[in-house]
């Protein structure tokens, strides 16, 4: 089991290195997939196994489908990712990666500083997160559908292509 | 049964914000930004399992479905900006979408 839990985690962080490195964004899209599933993993091995399930579900199931069906109707070629490339060269990356390097190395250091128990593994099942939803955290549940809905209308009233109506001489938009 | 120092789990979540915080910063690509904000929300969702794990309580796997919700509703609307942004602009550089106009 721990064997597992870090194997995950390596696997996690090797994919997610590949999605921030790549140029092509279709090959990052999968290597984000793959770093889901690990992150689903990880949340097995640490007696979640709800959440693991809503990670693949939602994450590397809606969000990433989401995505790459925008990327198809941007329709992008192969100039898209020479110009990737030459956006990122080392002058611009290497001086955010070293500070934020370092803002991680003194969390490190505060995190490994604390002396923490080992986590006893009691799985939490559906069933608690079922009554823990609905019983305390009910305004939150309606917080959320608030948010979705703005969420649906937001993206509806963005997403809405103006049709343009093209006279001989004049050229105006209406919506 | 399992003894995984509670130190791994949030250390692991500190590093895949970290990378996601990179990429935020290094990307000129828009939808490279948006899917690093998805790994660092990935990341804190992440934190919040390995505290409910640590005290056997549901309230931290709770936050994570709100995380996730929230997720969920800003890719939408992020997706839907994005595909503006590329109609009006013909172009995914953020930094073209620094003047306001029409």
């Amino acid at each position: 089991m721990e064997l597992t839990f870090y194997v995950a985690s390596a696997i996690a962080i090797i994919a997610t290195i590949m999605v921030i490195t790549n140029y092509n964004m279709i090959h990052a899209l999968l290597y984000l997939v793959v770093s889901f599933l690990a992150v689903a993993v990880v949340f097995f091995t640490l007696g979640a196994p709800f959440m693991a399930a809503l990670e693949v579900i939602i994450y590397a199931g809606a969000i990433v489908v989401l995505i790459i069906f925008v990327i198809m109707m941007l329709n992008l070629t192969n100039e898209d990712v020479q110009q990737e490339r030459t956006w990122l060269r080392p002058k611009t990356w290497i001086g955010p990666a070293l500070l934020s390097l370092v803002l991680l190395g003194e969390l490190a250091y505060l995190v490994i500083a604390e002396d923490m128990p080992t986590i006893n593994n009691q799985p939490v099942d559906a069933r608690q997160v079922g009554l823990a939803l609905y019983g305390p955290y009910l305004l939150g549940v309606q917080l959320c559908g608030m948010l979705l809905m703005a969420g649906i209308v937001g993206a509806y009233h963005l997403g809405r292509q103006k049709k343009k109506v093209v006279h001989r001489f004049l050229e105006r938009s209406e919506i | 049964m399992t003894n995984i120092p509670m130190e791994a789990g949030l250390l692991l979540a500190g590093i895949l914000f970290t990378l996601g915080l990179i990429s935020v910063l290094i990307r000129r690509n828009i939808i490279f930004m948006l899917i690093s904000v998805e790994i660092m929300l990935n990341a804190a969702g992440l934190a919040f399992i390995v505290a409910a794990t640590r005290w056997a309580q549901p309230d931290g796997q709770v936050m994570f479905i709100f995380i996730l919700t929230m997720a969920a509703a800003e890719v939408s609307v992020g997706l839907a900006l994005i595909l503006q942004l590329h109609h009006q602009l013909k172009t995914l550089d953020s930094d073209a979408a620094n003047k306001m106009f029409g």
